[in-house]
């Protein structure tokens, strides 16, 4: 099949759409693919994630279901062990906790510990990330907690474009794909997005594979590796710093499990100084994983390393408080900086 | 009890009208004075002070992601409580909780923003009683999509076994966001869940304050005796969508119209004419309770908005050293000084 390129289509998308027209046409080509979830029928999803689903495919394939995460998420599992394409969404990745068993022991694990004799082919949609002062327990991002734990793959799309081609590939995967979208890139109407995540998208489907990262912006000077609502940040600042003479290269992960440590590392061997930004809390996190996955290959190549992601606090809810621990682009920008050219 | 119904709805209605401010044209959540979600209780008045009446300031309540009617029956602290919904310094949690986050330990008031998850710690403030020998109970709230969740049903299976002070009051508005509960719940009666736990359950089916009074008194009234738990489910309305900004396409115009047509403040209004109170008293009534909201908010926003790097404070009780004296990476702001303020 070939990929037709963004640049070859003049219509564009918000992510959620692009995401929706994904999901629509492997429910339309596989009777065995369905979505459950909290809101996701009559609603259209909190967060559009499946808005016309209903319409089309009617309760039987679109399900709403109790708020019972163990529930509903084991029973996708379940459901995929008896091979089906389940897709569950989990409203906030901030309620993991309630039905982490289920993700970790028995959706990740299952395929491992049946010696390869099960497979588990779903996928867990879930929205991440803050910017809108929801506190706590719903701004999360908890990239690393997923990519930590073995027998996830782990999604992070940054544009409708990747959105697209990466949920086609997620549902045509035989193992659980945990995808997780930030809300801010959506393109809901009741929380602006930035213009970047609206993107050209082909009307047919298209497959981007997992474990290679897009290299958003090409530069010579520093490599800035992020994912999800930074990659935008990270271009923003990339802008500014052109202007300052600072050529920034700007490296989206677009997948953390699989990781595409070899663009990260062809990178950095060109230009010597790294800055990885993350939304996740900083310790034990991506930021970590990606420097000394380049330290562990590569030492000579390392001039200078920065981090920038949320220190370790749980997010606040008042507006300057989020704003601080929330990486910005001027915060990116600063860190290009400090890195020197 | 009328004071405090009238309170709590003057205090939504207020604040429907401040956080709408800023967010238009073309609603954005994450603009406004009032940052974050907003979830209001507006209906559920009768279902707060009925039971609440019964209780002492040692008693525990935990509340769910709509809070406020409860808080304000159980005595929390007007002004700071307001003060944190704008996500002021001086507010109950300097800012970091919200409105879905509050905490009063004056009162012995909490919350939890996830689902049926104020139970378990309801139930460890009993238990906690019940080893001291202090006749305290505790009450959790929850709405009636939250007695699917795990975090209910063990908390029931573990109240009964010990007999425990605790009293599950079951908010049923008939609504988890956009699911009807009949879609959803079996049974239909909540106060069955008892039933599996050899506890006892009772249902008051309409909004009638005194009604839920009673009710609540003898559930409380068990729980203080030591005569066990109860699981009291009432029937409320939620007269306002599932937060602020819900287009509530879901809501079928009729269910509008029940929830308006069996208010329980003007229900009791009617009552308490028929026992000789006239109307110049429930005016009176009605201006005092006015008076009051409108003292709380206008204090609250004259408070000063936190200092960014409050937001290092209270991720512990007892920092650990490094995390005092060593300012991790902080983005947007210079070293600010960790731990307890």
């Amino acid at each position: 099949m070939s990929t037709p390129t963004q640049e070859a289509v003049g219509r564009t998308a918000t992510m959620s759409d692009a995401m929706v027209e994904a999901v629509a046409h492997e429910m339309r080509a596989d009777e065995e693919v369905f979505y459950m979830g909290e809101d996701v029928a009559d609603y259209g999803g909190i967060f559009d994630s499946t808005t016309g689903l209903l319409d089309e495919f009617g309760r039987d394939r679109v399900m709403d279901v109790p708020i019972s995460e163990t529930a509903y998420l084991g029973a996708a599992v379940g459901a995929a062990q008896a091979g089906m394409r389940p897709i569950a969404e989990l409203m906030f990745v901030d309620f993991f906790g309630v039905a982490m068993d289920q993700i970790y022991n028995q959706m990740a694990k299952n395929t491992y510990m049946s010696g390869g004799s099960f497979s588990v082919p779903m996928v867990l949609t879930t929205a991440v990330g803050g910017t809108y002062n929801d506190a706590a327990q719903h701004s999360q991002t908890l990239y690393g907690t997923f990519a930590h734990l073995p027998g996830m793959k782990v999604v992070v799309p940054s544009t409708a474009y990747d959105a697209k081609g990466l949920m086609h590939n997620a549902i045509r995967d035989d193992d659980p794909v945990v995808y997780m979208f930030h809300k801010r890139l959506m393109g809901i109407g009741w929380m602006p997005a930035p213009d970047g995540p609206k993107t050209p998208v082909p009307e047919e489907d298209y497959t981007i594979p997992f474990g290679k990262a897009d290299v958003k912006r090409q530069g010579d000077d520093v490599t800035v590796v992020t994912l999800g609502l930074h990659v935008h940040r990270a271009l923003d600042a990339a802008e500014t710093l052109a202007d300052e003479g600072v050529d920034a290269e700007v490296i989206d992960l677009r997948t953390l499990k699989p990781l595409d440590r070899e663009t990260v590392l062809e990178s950095v061997r060109k230009t010597g100084r790294l800055v990885v930004v993350d939304e996740d809390y900083q310790s034990y996190g991506l930021t970590g994983e990606i420097i000394s996955s380049v330290a562990e290959a590569d030492l000579d190549a390392l001039e200078a390393v920065e981090r920038v992601a949320v220190p370790d606090v749980p997010i606040p809810y008042s507006r300057p408080m989020e704003d601080a621990v929330i990486p910005g682009a001027e915060d990116v920008a600063e860190a290009v900086r400090s890195v020197g050219k | 009890m009328y004071e405090d119904m009238v309170t709590a709805r003057l205090y939504e209605e207020r604040l429907q009208d401040e956080y709408m401010e800023g967010k238009r044209p073309g609603f954005d959540i994450s603009a406004g004075d009032i940052p974050g979600e907003l979830h209001l209780a507006a209906g559920q008045e009768a279902a707060a002070v009925g039971v609440c009446y019964h209780l002492r300031d040692d008693d525990t309540v935990t509340a769910p992601h709509r809070p406020h009617h409860v808080a304000i029956a159980k005595g929390v602290d007007l002004k700071r409580m307001t003060a944190e919904i704008f996500g002021r310094e001086t507010g109950l949690c300097h800012g970091k909780g919200g409105h879905m986050h509050l905490f009063d330990p004056d009162v012995n008031f909490a919350c939890s923003g996830i689902i049926a998850e104020g139970c378990p710690p309801a139930l460890g403030a009993a238990m906690a009683a019940k080893k001291r020998n202090t006749d305290s109970v505790a009450v959790a709230y929850l709405g009636e999509g939250a007695i699917d969740q795990g975090g209910f049903l063990e908390s029931l299976n573990m109240a009964s076994v010990h007999d425990l002070p605790v009293v599950f009051v079951v908010e049923d508005n008939d609504w988890a966001i956009s699911m009807p509960k009949d879609r959803v719940t079996r049974p239909d009666d909540g106060s069955k869940r008892a039933d599996g736990f050899d506890m006892r359950g009772v249902r008051v089916d309409s909004d009638d304050a005194r009604a839920i009074y009673e009710a609540g008194g003898e559930a409380v009234a068990r729980a203080r005796d030591g005569n066990g738990p109860t699981v009291l489910e009432v029937q409320v309305h939620r007269r306002m969508g599932h937060f602020m900004g819900d287009p509530e396409t879901y809501r079928p115009e009729e269910d509008q119209q029940r929830a308006a047509d069996r208010d329980s403040i003007e229900r009791l209004a009617a009552d308490m004419r028929e026992f000789g109170i006239d109307e110049a008293e429930l005016e009176e009534i009605r201006d005092r309770a006015a008076e009051r909201v409108d003292e709380a908010v206008t204090w609250a926003k004259q408070q000063p908005l936190p200092e960014p790097e409050a937001a290092h404070d209270h991720v512990f009780t007892n920092p650990p050293s490094g995390v005092t004296d060593e300012e991790p990476e902080f983005p947007g702001s210079g070293a600010a000084a960790g731990g307890d303020d």
